[in-house]
């Protein structure tokens, strides 16, 4: 028998009371997983962002095109060491649910750039064999069941193949691509630009933004506004940042995240803090002449502070690990379904080990306040109440 | 060492002469907004070990607060509370807390068991406190339980159990740290006619079989019959009481004097 004998043995004393608290608990812990995942899903762009990769796009607007020439322009700029470029495809694959990301780009310079991603030498070869080859995510292939080999017909919205008017782009997968890097989009579809320029109806020469890699990361404010500048009172000015901050500035397209996050999770901790501080409270005062009795055993002030302070902290600990392992388990059944709208939808380690922390840190501020009550009763007082 | 007690250091009834207790001219005064309220006046008391005694008197004659007073739970306006040889009125609160663990057993009107813990872990709870290994906190919950009676009942929580019953592993919880002094304030209280006597049957038993010396509040004057002496307390005052309840002797004598 231990101390946690009497914190047990108090925490069972109103089951109805405690199972309620627990649960508004657990679920109020199950709110922040599913927030932070959330959180990380929109902010995951920028925080897998390489340091030394800049994008560049239109000044205007990302979806206003860029002429392909300005890659060997931006090559010539010091501190640059590489430059590639996408385009938005946005085409639908059998139903517009289906959505994800497809875009034609230069295979080698492409593999190039983005050293996060591995594909199997053999589709290397086969991609820059094949005109109309294309490689996809895993979690892509995974979800549309496709198989290497496979025809994928795109059905086009913006980019129409010349003199075939609406009629589909057909590609063939020739390779599926996997990411070292947790939250990196495994969703995307890519196909070869050379096939892609020759075959549309339009825009011939034009790309939608590139991606430039630098030497020198600490230079990048500095190599973003030269290339700006280079391309400064032409016909298409361009705007540069870091791969980061784009990312972010594209996430914060939905409102900035982060304060709403905190927001919901303040209300929902401040609700916490009333509930679990509630039960405490009530429970310290139904329990004084047992506090009392304690005392009288010989249970210092101090020792009847701790007992209730452990008592409170168990309560809320407990019940925040079980709300983050449903958070966990949430993410399993949710990570499947949604990683083609959010790629970074997961839960991080270190959120769970905030998740803990925030309960650790919510036991104690709940429970401090009764436990001083508790530690300042005094005895013969208290043994009235018996 | 005898089975069923936890040292051989038990004496029999009247055999000590040594002073268990000692109240030198205690006074206790409490506060009703910024009205003082004398409870105990000048008060004298002197209790033998191995002495069974009686405290009685009229609700609000102080009969509590000279019971706190002397199990440590309170602290004197005035004077001086020995007890064991301690001035406990000089320790400070923690201190005095250690000391009760050590030295008082508590017996209350109610039972007060945790009803979450079986009997022998409500028997087991002032063992937390101290520092002996596992296998001797079970050692002496088994010693506690054999006393009172209820060594097959230890698995038992406190609904399973009479209210004599329950009242009874009070009793082995109050003894299980082999306490100088018992305590009782109004143990039969919450108790019938036949239950009491069994209660009352059990301190006289460990009075005289194990020498515990015992101090107990009660308003039953049968209750009060059992003990080896009774005392009266009346407006914050001392008089000792024949056993058909009436006051003999007021009680005055300078401190160290036998009463």
């Amino acid at each position: 028998m231990s101390s946690f004998t009497l914190i047990s043995a108090a925490l069972r004393r109103k089951k109805t009371r405690t199972f309620l608290t627990f649960s508004s608990v657990v679920f109020a812990f199950l709110i922040f997983g599913v927030l932070s995942m959330l959180q990380t899903a929109f902010s995951m762009g920028a925080e897998i962002a390489n340091e030394d990769r800049l994008v560049v796009r239109h000044r205007v607007s990302l979806f206003q095109l860029l002429p392909q020439s300005y890659e060997a322009d931006m090559e010539e700029i010091p501190g640059v060491v590489d430059a590639m470029h996408m385009t938005w495809f946005g085409g639908v694959y059998q139903d517009p649910s289906n959505f994800f990301m497809q875009s034609p780009v230069e295979p080698a310079e492409y593999l190039d750039m983005y050293p996060e991603i591995s594909v199997p030498d053999e589709a290397k070869l086969r991609w820059i064999e094949t005109r109309n080859g294309a490689i996809a995510g895993r979690a892509l292939v995974e979800r549309l069941g496709w198989e290497v080999g496979d025809r994928i017909p795109i059905q086009p919205t913006i980019w129409r193949q010349a003199g075939r008017g609406d009629d589909a782009w057909e590609f063939e997968l020739v390779g599926v691509y996997d990411a070292d890097v947790e939250g990196f989009d495994q969703t995307q579809f890519l196909f070869r630009y050379d096939f892609f320029d020759e075959a549309r109806s339009f825009g011939r020469g034009q790309v939608g933004w590139f991606m430039v890699r630098i030497a020198d990361p600490d230079r990048a404010p500095e190599i973003a506004a030269a290339i700006d500048g280079t391309f400064r009172n032409s016909a298409a000015e361009t705007k540069s940042e870091s791969e980061g901050a784009f990312a972010a500035g594209f996430a914060n397209q939905v409102g900035n995240l982060g304060l709403i996050v905190t927001s919901i999770l303040a209300a929902v901790f401040f609700t916490i803090l009333l509930v679990a501080g509630n039960t405490m409270a009530q429970s310290v005062r139904e329990r004084i002449g047992e506090i009392g009795l304690l005392k009288a055993l010989g249970f210092t002030g101090v020792r009847v502070q701790r007992l209730v302070l452990m008592e409170s902290v168990t309560l809320v600990t407990t019940a925040g690990f079980l709300g983050m392992v449903l958070a966990v388990g949430l993410e399993r059944v949710l990570r499947p379904a949604l990683s083609a709208y959010f790629p970074g939808l997961f839960l991080r380690p270190e959120d769970l080990l905030i998740g803990l922390g925030l309960a650790v840190a919510t036991g104690l501020v709940v429970g401090i306040f009764p436990a001083r009550r508790a530690m300042r009763l005094e005895t013969a007082l208290a043994l009235r109440r018996l | 060492m005898s089975e069923t007690s936890f040292s051989d250091t038990a004496a029999g009834n009247g055999a000590a002469v040594e002073a268990m207790v000692d109240v030198r001219s205690v006074s206790r005064t409490f506060h009703r907004g910024r009205t003082p309220v004398p409870v105990l006046k000048d008060l004298t008391l002197r209790m033998e070990k191995g002495e069974f005694l009686a405290l009685m008197g009229p609700s609000g004659s102080g009969k509590s607060t000279l019971l706190n007073l002397i199990a440590g739970l309170d602290r004197p306006t005035g004077g001086e509370v020995i007890v064991g040889g301690s001035p406990i009125h000089r320790l400070s609160e923690r201190k005095l807390a250690g000391w009760r663990s050590r030295n008082i057993g508590f017996v209350f009107q109610f039972s007060n068991l945790l009803g979450a813990l079986s009997a022998e872990r409500n028997v087991a709870v002032p063992l937390l406190l101290t520092s002996f290994s596992a296998r001797e906190r079970r050692r002496r919950v088994e010693i506690a339980l054999e006393i009172v009676g209820l060594s097959e009942r230890g698995k038992h929580r406190p609904r399973e159990l009479s209210g004599g019953e329950q009242q009874r592993v009070g009793i082995a919880r109050a003894l299980v740290n082999d306490p100088m002094l018992l305590v009782c304030d109004e143990p039969t209280g919450d108790l019938d006619r036949a239950t009491s006597g069994e209660i009352l049957d059990l301190l006289v038993a460990l009075n005289r079989d194990h020498g515990k010396t015992i101090l107990m509040v009660t308003h039953d004057p049968v209750a009060a019959e059992r003990a080896s002496r009774t005392l009266h307390l009346e407006d914050g005052r001392l008089a000792e009481c024949g056993h058909d309840g009436t006051v003999v002797v007021p009680v005055h004598e300078p401190a160290g004097a036998a009463v």
